[in-house]
């Protein structure tokens, strides 16, 4: 069967460890020509997938193919595919250079391509050093270097971002967007909705190994934004019935020194003014917001996060976004 | 990593299946060849290894001659002219050893500790060429250090006790003996490797191996009766260095070669299974 060579088929995936599902019949496409994003909360799974479509496990059911074969049927894969994977792959006493050489010498690539590779991620001038005293940045650098040794066509990058200082977190999103614009399959995965939203044309959502959403960036921001509106005032008297008698939804209410916050969705806030005008309520405040992508991304996988209760989880998660900015 | 520098397009051709997973099995095999010279603890085992097994020889060779007319030193006389090899490669070798098993073993265990074995795997996803390779390239490397280790002990303590007793490779059984050791301690590393790929941890690997050289043998010894004396016969390293003797002992259950039948026997089956682990675990 001859499909598209960089396209990138799950279908009904299936993993179990021991008991637990870590894949749960996941289908899914990935198409060359631009970057897509693999987004989820930490355990829904992003990792094992990648390891299956890489051969690295075992699915119990469902395939995963690469141009219409599997991982074990490309002649020389690295060649084809270049994976960064997230867990550590390298022996800490082989240096950058001698890493990069034996896999080469695996698929019959030239010697002079390993430090074609390491000049392309910045990591010339330590070639000869062990890896072992590398830092977390330059791990990830050496493992971008791997995975763009074999010139390939299709890049899957599980969490490549991780452990890079700003300036490397924006060559890594540059650099993805010129592979993808170059015709290559950029398959990204992360569990951070910002930092998909600026780099990720395309994204496919899971959590629990089930798939949530599979759409353009951009319709799954339009889809999952919703509006609302923050009305402060110091006497709500009947606002709050005329909003719900208008069909507005007061989603959450509370009150501090006096003034009552109320989250009014369903409606625009220029009729809630008028509203407010009609009972001669005084408002103090009133401002319409746009939840952002990452509460929408929040929202979507609330029931599918893994471990722990999603409020800390979302604190969590918050934390890590920062440090990451 | 200043500006981004973008690779040149890449070549969109359509993606080629593999023929055979055997072809380009010379490319594995040297990309095995730079992977086990390009880790510091293969230079630390192997020196490890030349030093005791020389060093260990000549020191026990030296204190048999210094010592020969002393009194109580008959049995090593004795030993020497029945069986000159087992005296010769007994100690340096015996201990030397351990360095071979430690070796086999952090192989193919660093690969799962380092977390290497996915790099490589990404690389060879057949996983079987892939140990072959490897097994291959260390057994090379095992047999050649070996030879030189092996022949160095020979020529320096027959030099050292060249006054006392002549022991040359023509003797009867005694060129056997010698390339007996090297083939032993060959498969050794082999034995080793198979354990460790089977147990994928290194201080397991190692603990595993290290009982089955030199603890369980001695504790299967202390049982009575004929019937543990052919098991103990029949374990692996007992067998397997029976053909480094010029000839077969009393006691000994099995010929030199019988011996070293056995010990490959262990050797290829731990190997097989070790073969069929890889290939159904998950890396």
């Amino acid at each position: 069967m001859a499909e598209a060579p960089g396209v990138i088929e799950a279908k009904e995936l299936t993993k179990r460890f021991g008991d637990k599902v870590a894949v749960d019949h996941l289908s899914f496409t990935v198409e060359p020509g631009r970057v897509t994003g693999f987004l989820g909360p930490n355990g829904a799974g992003k990792s094992t997938t990648m390891r299956l479509i890489l051969g690295l496990d075992r699915p119990q059911s469902g395939t995963a193919t690469i141009g219409g074969l599997t991982y074990h049927q490309l002649a020389r894969p690295l060649q084809t595919v270049g994976a960064l994977l997230e867990s550590r792959s390298l022996h800490p006493g082989r240096s950058a250079r001698n890493h990069l050489l034996y896999l080469a010498e695996t698929q019959g690539i030239p010697a002079r391509r390993a430090d074609e590779v390491l000049d392309l991620v910045g990591l010339r001038a330590v070639a000869r050093k062990r890896v072992g005293g590398f830092s977390l940045g330059m791990t990830q650098r050496l493992g971008m270097a791997a995975a763009m040794l074999g010139d390939p066509l299709v890049l899957l990058l599980d969490e490549p971002v991780n452990g890079l200082d700003p300036e490397g977190i924006r060559w890594v999103r540059t650099f993805m967007q010129q592979l993808a614009g170059q015709g290559r399959t950029v398959f990204v995965s992360s569990h951070l909705m910002s930092e998909m939203s600026v780099t990720a044309d395309y994204l496919i959502v899971i959590g629990r190994g089930r798939l949530i959403a599979d759409s353009t960036t951009q319709e799954f921001i339009q889809r999952s934004s919703e509006r609302s509106v923050l009305v402060r005032t110091p006497d709500p008297g009947p606002l709050g019935e005329l909003i719900t008698g208008q069909g507005g939804t007061i989603a959450s209410q509370d009150s501090l020194d006096g003034v009552t916050s109320l989250v009014v969705t369903g409606l625009p806030a220029p009729r809630i003014g008028e509203l407010a005008a009609s009972a001669s309520v005084v408002l103090y405040e009133l401002t319409p917001r746009l939840a952002s992508l990452e509460e929408a991304f929040m929202e979507l996988t609330a029931d599918s996060v893994e471990y722990g209760d999603t409020a800390k989880a979302r604190q969590g998660r918050r934390q890590e976004e920062r440090s990451v900015r | 990593m200043t500006a981004a520098e973008a690779p040149s397009a890449p070549r969109l051709t359509a993606v080629t299946p593999a023929g055979s997973p055997w072809l380009g099995f010379g490319r594995l095999l040297r990309a095995e060849w730079t992977k086990i010279r390009s880790v510091p603890s293969t230079v630390w085992s192997l020196l490890t290894f030349v030093i005791v097994a020389v060093g260990f020889s000549t020191l026990i060779a030296t204190v048999i001659a210094h010592d020969w007319n002393a009194p109580g030193n008959h049995p090593n006389h004795a030993k020497l002219l029945t069986d000159p090899t087992a005296v010769i490669f007994g100690a340096g070798l015996g201990l030397g050893q351990l360095a071979i098993c430690v070796l086999g073993a952090i192989v193919i265990t660093s690969e799962y500790t380092s977390g290497t074995i996915r790099a490589s795997l990404l690389a060879v996803p057949n996983r079987i060429p892939m140990l072959t390779a490897k097994a291959v390239v260390f057994a090379a490397l095992d047999f050649v250090v070996s030879a030189i280790t092996v022949f160095a002990v020979f020529f320096i303590t027959t030099a050292i006790l060249h006054s006392h007793v002549s022991i040359t490779l023509s003797q009867p059984g005694v060129t056997r003996a010698v390339i007996g050791a090297i083939l032993y301690l060959t498969v050794l590393g082999l034995f080793a490797l198979a354990i460790g790929g089977l147990i994928r941890h290194t201080a397991g690997a190692i603990a595993v191996v290290i009982a089955t050289v030199i603890v369980v043998p001695p504790l299967v010894s202390l049982i009575p009766g004929t019937i543990a004396n052919h098991i103990h016969g029949y374990l692996p390293t007992v067998a397997g260095e029976l053909v480094a003797q010029t000839s077969q002992q009393s006691g000994d259950v099995l010929s030199g070669w019988q011996g070293f039948g056995v010990f490959c026997l262990w050797t290829a089956v731990l190997l097989v299974a070790c073969g069929w682990l890889l290939v159904r675990r998950d890396a």
